[in-house]
């Protein structure tokens, strides 16, 4: 996604769920919602953790406002 | 239908007589017939030893002989070991010797080893091992089979009297706080499972069942034209056909969109093929019949007309420009820019952590190298089983070998559009999994039920041990480029990687995540500033892939094992010196941004370093000790208990989690501390479907961990309502109760104390049954690491590898039953040996698989592997009460990287391709 962010593998945004973070991040980087969002949901392929830990309600999860928030590539299995 | 033949044969001591068709086997006979199902199918040509019996006293396979031959012959079955005094003693050797996990093999072997001791009463390890080298057994590794050969012979040697000794063995040596965790008491299962009682998924048969076969495909690539089932439908005994038109078609869709994100039209598809068929053995349709030998018949008389079609089978290849395309709709999917150009790359991520160019400008010394894995299987001897019965109430009843009962039912509801309460998926014994039997694959479950609500009866379908190797799931063959830098202090600069992973038929980044362990496990044993990891998931005509034990991580910690110890080489430093000078902490950060809990890294490493086996020099010719150091993350995730207490004081335990390889015993173990009973007290069994709450597939190294919470908080909700009934029976507050090891007691009046048997007598006249529940989805588990050290003999004229001596060390948090972590140990490791050094998918030109079966797919046998040292590091895992992490991945993950380093070693040649034959060594030594 660093195409969207100028080179940037870390940005700030606002938002009280990854929701609202993604949000946030469409208004300043344009198309990155489509990136991480299909229909409405976390594309498949991916997880989202909030501090470390797996965001276990995905978009709902709440996010503090000094949260590091990663998406990664799912890890799932075994 | 053949004319039948009338067989007369001492059975089990017991003359039988029986009317068996020619063609069919004894095994069939056995089975099928006589209904004796403690013999087992695993390949059906004589290669896997499941199905042993005894001919006239000697070992025969089963599958091998034919029923007619056995007519005025006397046959022993593993039902036949135990008599009216109880168990054979090599039966119990095995239940005290922890000698088997899920036990399909365990038949075939007792008779085996019956065979033995009645011709040597005292064989040598040499001797045991040679003898069972027939007797395939991918869970144990051997180690405990052996010793509980060995056992037995001692215990027949002596009167037979001694033979319970087991019933209560002492806890570990090293003293603990506990008086179940940590200790060694005999399983739940193990009975059924010496005796041939228990029922596995090709063991259920029902009422008027039919039986169901597939067509599969003879191409790789090739598109269908048409598929005509008329003379197959009209067949003499055949019920029913299907095939993709009888399913609904999914469109593009990912039915779950989190970590299970499956889509539902590659799911629909690779059931039954629609449009293309993408490897050998695709299937296209299936029939149901009245008899195996009918359904292989009639199948046989579907024609398929086909377009035949290039195919590739070579992740390189299927990259290049002018690749044949898989799906001409596949775009690559990733985080950048969306690509518009059809491909066979279904997905490209990539990690990148502090600055790779910089880090690799700060090192003195850099190595780099390209490596190669190869397909393989997890070689579970049980092939692929279902019975169906879809009744004309609507209710699907499914009898099946999974590792998970509940996402199998949800994704029989998704794949059917059948309400998930009006299916009831009873799971079976699983004979070996590993992974290839989640739920997350289906491959006979909604073609059996098609099958039984089409003809109106139940459906068996059971896959051979071709269709298991062709058309199921294998891991994925790769193509990895690794490269790290540090210091000439030996301090790691950085690391980079490039790891190409064959999906298979289908993307695998819509099935399942083990792209992601691969990344981000790949260098998690270490603290590097800088490194980037490039992931590429690509398609190839082969069976999808699917995980299989620390899925993904196994190939990563070839390359990156490999690389490091050429660094500590070139450094000439000690390797584990250099592993522990970069090793990671509690809060050191990954490649991937995620940071290590709290974790046993440097435990385990310094174990290792100060073992017997790293102090004892190695010398001689050819020999060289090679170590390496792996990591798996582990799992927690839904699970469900309930604990019934019983007016006698005993406890009737159901979980959610299929067991397979003694969870059932170390959930129960944790209930017990709780309870404060005693493990015989505790009933434990798996529960289906509509007896328990949903729980997650066991897989991950999570059950233990997650399903024993769910124990423990089904027990302290047992303890809980229980002090309630003790207080109304002192008249005392709930609050002025306590309990502690068994006793409920309260001082609030005068003294007063009553055992939990005795509250539990009382509890009908004190407010009716208790019966407490767990329903738990813990997070925050931790980490496992493990540390492997191998001593090798490279022959120089033939290019074999002996393993002389091998070592695994790992932190398991606590080990609640040590004999089954070291069992999880040793197999791990010995499944890892396989990987490295026989296994291996074999394909030609034309994307045909050349070894299907135990004879060319060689995995170790008793005579390739040592006895395997275990050293058990417990280091407390978080977030657990007894400090319990997962044990069953780590231990797969070093072995081919340590194989590799030892190889180096004895010859001076680094060997980066998987399997590390004579062939691959021979060539890389210049010998030919």
């Amino acid at each position: 996604m660093r195409d969207l962010t100028a080179g940037r593998d870390c940005v700030r945004a606002r938002g009280a769920t990854i929701a609202g973070v993604i949000d946030e991040l469409e208004t300043a980087y344009p198309g990155i919602k489509d990136r991480l969002l299909v229909r409405g949901r976390l594309a498949p392929g991916l997880m989202v953790t909030v501090d470390g830990q797996r965001a276990l309600r995905i978009l709902e999860e709440p996010v503090g406002g000094e949260s590091e928030v990663r998406f990664l590539p799912v890890m799932a299995g075994g | 239908m053949a004319a039948k033949t009338r067989v007369s044969a001492r059975i089990n001591g017991e003359l039988v007589d029986f009317l068996c068709e020619p063609r069919q086997s004894l095994l069939e006979c056995l089975r099928e017939i006589l209904g004796l199902m403690g013999s087992k199918e695993g390949c059906n040509d004589g290669n896997c030893g499941a199905c042993s019996v005894l001919l006239n006293g000697c070992v025969v396979n089963s599958c091998l002989v034919l029923g007619v031959e056995v007519d005025g012959q006397e046959v022993t079955t593993v039902e036949g070991l135990a008599d009216w005094r109880g168990l054979h003693p090599l039966q119990q050797a095995f239940l005290d010797n922890d000698a088997f996990q899920c036990g399909y093999c365990i038949p075939g072997v007792l008779i085996a080893s019956k065979a033995l001791l009645d011709r040597e009463a005292n064989p040598s390890e040499e001797s045991i091992r040679t003898w069972l080298a027939g007797n395939l057994c991918r869970c144990t590794g051997y180690d405990k089979i052996v010793r509980a050969v060995q056992d037995a012979a001692t215990r027949l040697r002596q009167p037979r009297q001694d033979e319970s000794t087991s019933q209560d063995k002492s806890p570990t040596a090293a003293a603990t706080d506990y008086r179940v965790v940590g200790s060694r008491p005999p399983r739940h299962d193990g009975p059924d499972k010496v005796t041939g009682r228990a029922l596995f998924g090709p063991d259920w048969n029902l009422p008027g069942m039919l039986y169901g076969k597939m067509v599969r495909s003879p191409h790789a690539h090739a598109r269908i034209r048409s598929i005509d089932t008329r003379k197959a439908a009209s067949f003499p005994g055949v019920y029913a056909v299907v095939t993709a038109q009888d399913f609904r078609w999914a469109e593009d869709d990912n039915n779950n969109l989190d970590e299970n994100a499956v889509n539902s039209k590659y799911l629909y598809e690779n059931m039954l093929a629609r449009e293309k068929v993408l490897y050998v053995g695709h299937p296209i349709a299936a029939v149901a019949a009245s008899s195996p030998h009918i359904a292989e018949e009639a199948a046989n008389l579907i024609e398929v007309q086909y377009d035949v079609l290039p195919a590739v089978t070579d992740v390189r290849a299927a990259m290049q420009p002018g690749a044949p395309l898989l799906h001409e709709n596949l775009r690559t999917q990733s985080l950048s820019k969306p690509s518009q150009k059809p491909s066979n790359i279904g997905s490209h991520f990539q990690h990148v952590k502090g600055d790779p160019s910089k880090g690799f400008a700060l090192a003195d010394v850099i190595v780099e190298r390209e490596f190669t894995t190869a397909t393989v299987h997890q070689g579970y001897i049980e092939p692929h089983a279902c019975t169906a019965w879809w009744g004309l109430d609507g209710k699907l009843t499914v009898w099946t070998t999974t590792q998970g009962a509940f996402g199998l039912r949800d994704q029989l509801a998704r794949l059917l559009a059948h309400p998930m309460s009006g299916i009831r998926v009873i799971p079976a014994e699983v004979g070996g999994a590993f992974g290839g039997k989640l739920p997350i694959y289906v491959f006979l479950e909604p073609v059996a039920a098609l099958l039984s609500r089409k003809a109106n009866r139940p459906v068996k379908m059971t896959m051979t041990r071709a269709e298991v190797f062709l058309a199921t799931n294998p891991t994925s063959g790769t193509h990895m480029k690794a490269k790290i830098g540090a210091t000439r202090e030996g301090r790691i600069t950085a690391a980079q990687a490039e790891l190409y992973f064959e999906a298979g038929a289908y993307p695998s980044s819509h099935i399942i995540g083990y792209l992601g362990f691969a990344a981000g496990f790949m260098f998690a044993p270490y603290d590097i500033p800088h490194g980037q990891i490039d992931a590429y998931d690509v398609v190839v005509n082969k069976p999808r892939t699917a995980a299989y034990r620390a899925p993904g991580v196994t190939q990563a910690n070839f390359p990156a094992e490999q690389v490091i110890d050429e660094l500590a080489v070139k450094l000439a430093m000690d390797p584990i010196t250099l592993r522990l000078k970069n090793g990671v902490h509690e809060g050191s950060e990954l490649i991937n941004g995620t940071s290590h809990g709290s974790i046993g890294a440097e435990e385990v490493l310094r174990a290792a370093q100060s073992s017997a086996h790293y102090r004892t020099p190695l010398s001689g010719p050819y020999r060289g000790r090679g170590v390496a150091h792996g990591y798996w993350g582990n799992w927690g995730s839904r699970s469900c208990c309930t604990i019934q207490v019983n007016g006698d004081g005993t406890v009737t335990l159901v979980s959610g989690s299929v067991d397979l390889s003694g969870t059932r015993t170390t959930v129960a173990m944790q209930a017990a501390e709780v309870l404060g009973v005693s493990l015989d007290r505790i009933q434990s069994s798996v529960g289906d479907t509509d007896s328990i709450g949903y729980t997650d597939f066991t897989g991950g190294s999570r059950t233990t961990f997650s399903t024993g919470i769910a124990a423990i908080a089904a027990a302290d909700d047992a303890i809980a309502q229980m002090r309630g009934r003790a207080a109304l029976l002192w008249g005392v507050e709930v609050q002025d109760v306590t309990f502690d090891r068994g006793i409920f007691a309260t001082h609030r009046t005068s003294e007063q104390k009553m055992t939990f048997a005795e509250v539990a007598g009382k509890l009908a006249e004190t407010g009716g049954p208790v019966t407490g529940t767990g329903n738990v989805n813990p997070q925050g588990w931790g980490g496992g690491f493990g540390t492997h050290i191998v001593d090798v003999q490279v022959d120089p004229e033939t290019g074999k590898v002996d393993i002389l001596r091998y070592t695994a060390v790992q932190d398991v948090g606590k080990a609640v039953h040590p004999g089954y972590v070291e069992g999880q140990i040793q197999g791990g490791a010995v499944q890892g040996i396989g990987w490295g050094l026989y296994e291996g998918y074999q394909y030609n030109p034309q994307g045909d698989m050349l070894n299907p079966g135990f004879l060319d797919y060689k995995i170790p046998t008793a005579t390739d592997v040592p006895m395997i040292e275990t050293v058990i590091i417990e280091v407390p895992g978080p977030n657990h009460p007894y400090g319990v992490r997962g044990v069953g991945e780590v231990p797969i993950v070093p072995p081919p990287a340590a194989l590799a380093n030892a190889i180096y070693r004895a010859t001076g040649v680094r060997v980066s391709d998987l399997p590390m034959t004579p062939v691959r060594l021979l060539e890389a030594m210049g010998v030919i």
